[in-house]
């Protein structure tokens, strides 16, 4: 099976974000899975590149590995768990069922992922998913959702700081 | 050439990923990291079909996604802040004012 240099830069992304995924989900401590995340997104946001898909990339790593991994650092820190809030509890029956739905599930769409294998990817042009094509989108086709989000974003804040404040 | 099926294995397994972390984890701050990277696989999905269709709408909405996820976490951190304050403990098991009493 030769491999492309493409599909080798996809493996060199892919299994380091595989196992740094997993490793949110195993560390013990919220801080190590925090910073376990934290690679997971830049991982991701190379995978991104791959797919040609360059402003999405940079919002990945500008938003999520910079804003909000940053708010769940500090809110870590604020709330200085000690060693006993670390995970000892037993698990129980219905989350092991859990854990048997999510493999079922990943196990379904691999089988589903097979059926679009023999799809070719369009021809795009130069300029695709760069901020010129896709600020033009946003701004023409989707400028209602996108002067929405703005106002979401406001909410968010105005929330986040009436719900996290002690007294107003 | 990489195969939009690989991508879209990728977002499964880890979507799979979080998803265990989300109903094993009792803990509300990596509950919430998972939700992150399930948002992400979805992301990641729209993406690779945005590439293999050569249309700009996937990442028109993968930008609308990772802003519904910043607002997500900044309300959800805020709510974990409250619960913390008022009760100590950020184990969702603790927290079941709400439950129905069997």
């Amino acid at each position: 099976m030769n491999l492309t240099a493409e599909q080798i830069t996809f493996g060199v992304f892919a299994i380091p974000l595989v196992i740094t995924a997993a490793g949110v989900v195993v560390a013990r401590s919220p801080m190590y899975a925090a910073m376990s995340l934290v690679a997971a997104f830049f991982f991701m946001a190379g995978i991104y590149v791959l797919l040609s898909a360059h402003l999405i990339a940079f919002m990945q790593i500008l938003v999520y590995a910079g804003a909000v991994m940053v708010l769940f650092l500090f809110v870590i820190m604020l709330l200085s768990l000690g060693s006993e809030h670390l995970e000892h509890e037993k698990q129980k029956a219905i989350q092991l069922l859990g854990v048997g739905g999510a493999v079922t599930l990943v196990a379904l769409v691999a089988l589903a992922a097979r059926e679009v294998m023999n799809v070719d990817s369009a021809v795009v042009p130069a300029d695709f998913g760069t901020v010129k094509a896709v600020g033009r989108a946003l701004f023409t086709q989707y400028l209602l959702p996108f002067e929405a989000t703005s106002l979401l974003l406001l909410v968010a804040i105005v929330g986040a700081v009436v719900v996290a404040k002690e007294k107003i | 050439m990489v195969p939009v099926s690989w991508y879209l294995l990728l977002a499964a397994i880890l979507f799979g990923i979080g998803l265990v972390g989300v109903l094993t984890k009792r803990n509300a701050l990596i509950v919430m990291m998972c939700v992150e990277l399930m948002l992400n696989a979805a992301n990641l999905t729209f993406l690779a079909f945005a590439r293999q269709q050569g249309s700009i709408g996937g990442h028109a909405i993968a930008f609308f996604v990772i802003a519904v996820a910043a607002a997500e976490a900044a309300v959800g951190l805020a709510i974990i802040i409250a619960i913390f304050r008022t009760r100590g403990t950020v184990n969702m098991d603790e927290v079941r004012e709400l439950r129905d009493e069997i």
